[in-house]
């Protein structure tokens, strides 16, 4: 009689540690899902629900929402924006498909997480009657990164050509023209001068550990993708090799530094950026805006330019990043949704908006060869940097590639950023092997 | 009425209308998610569909090197709370105890109160503490002694040490007030007449105090299993989100998140959560038959 007790306490006892269990996981979720929810337009317009993870892309839709209600008074739109936090946001859009409830109206969805979301049967609207109006001055690139089966799903918001900054005082102090860079050994050679000319004091650039941009980069450069065949990727090409190779030999002579944070896009990095602690990197387009938040002081002192390139005739760009917007196909009003949407991101005043509020080079290419827009001196870009941004677009404009984003993207991302970079760039692994243990990684996925 | 009555007032019945709460409660939250976690694990689930995909999830696990590391990491952390927050807070509780400390309630408070921080605000500052730059505390206190900054964040072995950290110094006050408890239900009579027959401090502590605080330790020890197994939101926050650099911080847990609802695949992710269980479980019950758990009450 008495063991029985015993035993049923603990019982108990293993009881409880499965609600401890099961209390601290559930604990962790409650944090998430705390949006801001704002209401634009008039009462008795189209209601639309929509989700974004942005708060200064709310700023760009209530103004051109405002913007459409004035022009059509027949078609009245009221929008009841939430911005959440950005892995929440697609966290709860996730759950809310799985489930089937709560779907919004629409939402904006990262690159990145896009293949998530066209994954079996698609629950959204294909916008291509909408897109079609103003396709022709389009970059077709940014359509076909949100597309199946020749649809298009996403309404895209930038190009995100990526571009060379290069600090002008800094390089300038030290007596290196930043526009004679024309290849990756002339940027090589301007940073064993720098490093000589400052004793060490300042590296040329940082390069990444903790994302892939230098490497989708590369790609563009020789004309490669890793997901040439989405259903066989393939990470062990030459692009790839070559730069991490380029990049180990900077770490080696000290022209180079690994960048705090993983990253340029990041806290550390900014301050990286701010301290002078580096005199060029590249990103896309939108690290602009970055500049004008996060690094006010740096006015005046930043210059744009095409990236460097392997061997001459290569592209000197690549698209990065973005935003497709999706419209629920269940939605009362997704006809009137879609059409507006099409028009705010893709028409050449929603351009203007894009350029002026959000700091991007719009997907509507007619808006890059606008002075007016473009060379607008209140515009706080324009102000910012030594040159002309669209200068440097416009040159570029044929030699913004993409790599696609698939499914099996994530699982790449995920093997270079955690694992293959740190191997490469911190631990001075050979870059043969670790592209081979990447593709291994990635191989698992595929099978 | 009167069968609704009869039901009310039988005394077979009553027992269970009293467990029903709880009984309902444990299907709902529990029972339930448990079998439809079963069922998933054997499924491919996309959005809007699912299918059944026999014993695949679970040989894709037995070849996921990820899934292995933080199984790893999941274990050794386990291992490593419990060789810290036993002995300490046991030491700890047998200092409050003792008459020659003052000021008792004050020190209680203070190792307490950590517990009460939320784990995100606490992940936060450990983050900052274990920056990689000059600037962090961690690196500061190294600079100090005149040693180089190191990244801690990037190494598992630093990193594995920011976590354990973490945990001991969230986890100490509230397993001290557990040994606390155990302690001042010892009948302090056994002391005295220990003491009656010469025995020293240590040979009271070693005799008296350590078999007789088994039940506390034993039950301590099995919700620091659990805890430790479950451990997520700590890397979560220390590193900034769910992944680390090398998977050095992901845990079990951490790998459920990443599959489920990073990768949209709740089928593995079910397949994972079942292999933590069993694994939690294993663990445990090796523990508490190794102490004499489940033996026959000496007579």
């Amino acid at each position: 009689m008495k063991s029985s007790k015993k035993v049923l306490t603990y019982f108990l006892i293993l009881l409880m540690a499965f609600f401890i269990v099961g209390c601290s996981s559930n604990s962790s979720k409650e944090e998430e899902v705390v949006g801001e929810t704002t209401t634009v337009g008039p009462e008795d317009g189209a209601k639309l629900e929509m989700w974004l993870f942005v708060d200064l892309h709310q700023q760009f839709y209530t103004e051109m929402l405002n913007k459409w209600n004035e022009e059509h008074p027949d078609k009245q739109i009221q929008i009841n924006f939430t911005v959440y936090p950005y892995a929440d946001m697609h966290t709860k859009l996730t759950l809310a498909i799985q489930s089937g409830e709560g779907i919004p109206d629409m939402s904006d969805i990262e690159i990145g997480q896009f293949p998530n979301f066209l994954d079996g049967e698609v629950p959204w609207l294909p916008v291509n009657s909408y897109v079609e109006p103003y396709k022709a001055d389009l970059v077709s690139s940014r359509l076909d990164a949100y597309a199946k089966d020749g649809n298009y799903y996403g309404v895209p918001t930038h190009v995100g050509a990526m571009v060379m900054y290069y600090n002008k005082e800094i390089l300038e102090q030290y007596g290196i023209d930043y526009t004679q860079i024309k290849t990756w050994d002339d940027f090589t050679a301007a940073g064993e001068k720098l490093k000589e000319a400052s004793n060490g004091e300042v590296f040329m650039t940082s390069v990444d550990t903790g994302g892939a941009d230098w490497l989708t980069l590369a790609m563009s450069q020789y004309g490669e993708s890793w997901v040439e065949d989405p259903e066989n990727a393939n990470v062990q090409l030459k692009s790839i090799e070559n730069m991490l190779t380029m990049q180990q030999g900077w770490l080696e002579s000290g022209i180079a530094e690994v960048t705090p944070g993983g990253q340029i896009d990041t806290e550390e990095g900014y301050a990286t950026v701010a301290n002078g602690e580096v005199a060029a990197f590249p990103k896309a387009s939108w690290y602009m805006s970055r500049f004008t938040d996060y690094m006010p002081e740096m006015s005046g002192k930043i210059a744009l330019a095409p990236i460097p390139v392997f061997e001459e005739g290569q592209a000197r760009s690549n698209g990065v990043g973005g935003t497709g917007t999706v419209i629920y196909k269940e939605s009362e009003n997704a006809e009137l949704a879609a059409e507006f949407m099409a028009w705010a991101k893709l028409s050449e005043e929603g351009g203007e908006k894009i350029w002026d509020i959000l700091g991007f080079d719009p997907v509507n290419t007619k808006v890059w060869s606008n002075d007016v827009i473009t060379h607008n001196p209140d515009n706080k870009f324009v102000q910012y940097f030594v040159n002309n941004p669209f200068d440097v677009f416009l040159e570029i404009q044929d030699e913004v590639n993409l790599i696609k984003t698939v499914p099996i993207t994530t699982t790449i991302n995920e093997a270079f950023n955690l694992t293959t970079l740190n191997e490469v760039l911190e631990n001075g692994a050979d870059v043969k092997e670790a592209l081979a243990a990447a593709q291994e990684e990635v191989d698992f996925e595929q099978e | 009425m009167k069968g609704v009555q009869s039901i009310l007032f039988s005394q077979k019945a009553a027992p269970y209308i009293f467990i029903l709460p709880f009984i309902i409660s444990l299907s709902f939250f529990w029972v339930y998610p448990m079998i439809s976690t079963i069922i998933m694990s054997f499924q491919d689930i996309g959005t809007g569909y699912s299918e059944f995909i026999g014993l695949a999830n679970y040989e894709k696990l037995l070849g996921d090197s990820v899934f292995h590391t933080a199984v790893k990491n999941s274990v050794l952390y386990t291992i490593f709370t419990i060789i810290i927050l036993i002995p300490l807070p046991m030491l700890c509780a047998f200092l409050l105890n003792s008459k020659n400390v003052v000021a008792k309630r004050t020190y209680k408070s203070i190792i307490y109160l950590p517990a009460l921080v939320s784990v995100v605000v606490s992940g936060i500052l450990f983050r900052y503490m274990f920056s990689e730059m000059d600037s962090g505390l961690m690196n500061q206190i190294l600079n100090f002694f005149g040693i180089d900054s190191t990244q801690w964040l990037k190494n598992w072995g630093t990193g594995m040490f920011a976590l354990l950290l973490l945990a001991t110094w969230r986890w100490m006050g509230v397993n001290t007030l557990y040994f606390e408890a155990g302690l001042s239900s010892i009948d302090k009579v056994l002391y005295e007449s220990a003491e009656v027959d010469g025995a020293n401090a240590w040979q009271k502590f070693w005799h008296i105090t350590l078999p007789l605080l088994k039940p506390t330790r034993i039950y301590v020890t099995t919700i620091s299993i659990y805890g430790g197994m479950a451990m997520f939101l700590e890397s979560y926050m220390i590193y900034g989100g769910n992944s680390s650099p090398k998977n050095i911080g992901l845990t079990i847990v951490g790998y459920l998140y990443r599959r489920g609802i990073e990768k949209n695949d709740l089928g593995y992710a079910s397949a994972v959560g079942l292999v933590l269980l069993i694994v939690a479980l294993a663990i445990s019950m090796v523990y508490l038959w190794s102490s004499g758990m489940f033996k026959k009450e000496d007579k």
